[in-house]
């Protein structure tokens, strides 16, 4: 299979196999018009298995997001067909409006405007809880 | 920005035992504090009903000097008419200096308390927390067993939605040798997040089903209704039922020095014969409760006798 490089943008590396694509619809790329690859299963030393997603634009990279759905991906980014830079994103703190309290009890399922905010109650095992009724996300 | 209660792990534990001193302190010399709320007004925004902590709200506030407004359900208020919880305290904060609020909603007060100029306390918000009823809990085992370390305390009947059972868990754990133990049916078992959180503190803890073969090593018993509705087998909720009432013949298994806690109102899960013992606290813990939220009024409100 052969995919181009690409010359001024992203390769988001170590994807979980199987998450490409929850990424991609979070990032919002199909709303971009360059070209974005998607390679699921490749194969990875460390973990078997991984997906990999290349775009060939430079663009505003949701670093906390991408983390908050993946925390093992790394980010190259490329200009001019070269490796400039390698990012390791963190789980941030704090998650305003990405995703939605499942908790039918909690106030945000009611409130109007109210801001989605989830925190991280637990680095280790990657636990967010909503900020206002403390269910669990994932 | 206002100091607001929605969690009682919003409190140091500095706080709460200052706090448990000031409650007793106006139990002691209630006329050194009978008019150290003068002028000032409470609003109690109840969107669904309750007995004991709205009027324990009131009259501690009214015992301290201070005023008391508010509504009692989610149809004498313009909620009814579909306002937001942010606007009803936008609005009322126009009217009292403090506001205490019931909703059925989880994390309602925390809503609210984002746009709130005035401090909020959290009087119970669904299933989710409840911390005046913590203080509440923490005052009364303070009175009856003359300490806060050093217990084994016993957790009984539905201890997967008791909203008290999860917030009295988080208080009781910042406090030295602390033993829980968990009494309830599988479906009704502590959440996994909250062993989980006893498991890092390296707290120990048992979960057992039956109340009589453990009510012999308890310093303290708390009690809670079993909800037949929580059950989705009727037969499983017969068969469990009688295990967490307590009556006299288990009282007999009991220490001589247990104190019985019930965050009320009781249906049935305590024997009316056991309001006898002196080691049923439940009805002095409704009397700490009143003491414990003027306590927490005059810190909200930075009040002094």
């Amino acid at each position: 299979m052969n995919i181009d490089s690409i010359q001024n943008g992203y390769v988001i590396d170590h994807i979980r196999a199987g998450h490409a694509m929850e990424i991609y619809k979070y990032l919002g790329l199909d709303d971009l018009d360059c070209s974005v690859a998607i390679i699921r299963n490749a194969k990875s030393q460390k973990n078997g298995k991984k997906d990999i997603i290349k775009i060939d634009q430079e663009m505003n990279l949701d670093l906390d997001l991408l983390a908050y759905i993946d925390p093992g991906v790394t980010v190259n980014v490329i200009r001019d067909g070269r490796l400039v830079e390698k990012r390791k994103p963190e789980m941030p703190k704090r998650i305003v409006n990405v995703m939605k309290c499942k908790n039918p009890r909690c106030i945000t399922q009611v409130e109007q405007e109210l801001d989605q905010i989830f925190v991280l109650t637990d680095r280790e095992q990657q636990v967010y809880r909503c900020y206002y009724c403390e269910a669990q996300s994932r | 920005m206002p100091r607001h209660l929605l969690d009682i792990r919003d409190l140091s534990v500095e706080e709460i035992d200052a706090l448990l001193d000031r409650a007793e302190d106006i139990m002691d010399h209630p006329q050194k504090y009978a008019e150290c709320m003068h002028g000032k007004k409470l609003a109690t925004l109840f969107f669904e009903p309750s007995t004991r902590t709205r009027l324990s709200f009131e009259a501690a506030m009214m015992e301290l000097g201070g005023n008391v407004l508010g509504f009692s359900s989610a149809n004498s208020s313009s909620a009814a008419k579909g306002e937001s919880v942010a606007d009803t305290v936008r609005t009322v904060a126009c009217y009292a200096d403090i506001i205490a609020m019931r909703h059925p909603r989880e994390g309602a007060p925390t809503a609210a308390a984002q746009v709130c100029p005035v401090p909020i306390i959290n009087a119970g918000d669904g299933g989710h927390n409840h911390p005046t009823q913590t203080l509440t809990d923490l005052l009364t085992i303070r009175r009856e067993k003359k300490r806060l370390s050093q217990l084994v305390i016993g957790f009984c009947g539905d201890l997967k939605f008791g909203r008290t059972v999860h917030s009295l868990i988080h208080a009781m754990m910042r406090y030295k040798s602390i033993r829980f133990v968990f009494i309830s049916p599988r479906e009704l078992r502590v959440p996994d997040y909250v062993l989980e959180t006893l498991q890092k503190h390296g707290i120990g803890y048992v979960e057992v089903e039956k109340l009589e073969d453990i009510i012999g090593t308890l310093d303290v018993l708390y009690m809670t209704r079993v909800q037949r509705e929580r059950f989705f087998n009727e037969e499983e909720y017969l068969r469990l039922k009688d295990s967490y009432v307590l009556d006299v013949d288990k009282m007999k298994l009991a220490r001589r020095d247990l104190a019985v806690l019930h965050p009320l109102p009781r249906v049935n899960e305590i024997s009316v014969k056991v309001d006898e013992d002196p080691r049923a606290c439940y009805f002095r813990q409704v009397l700490y409760g009143k003491y414990v939220r003027e306590a927490l009024l005059m810190k909200l409100l930075e009040v002094e006798a």
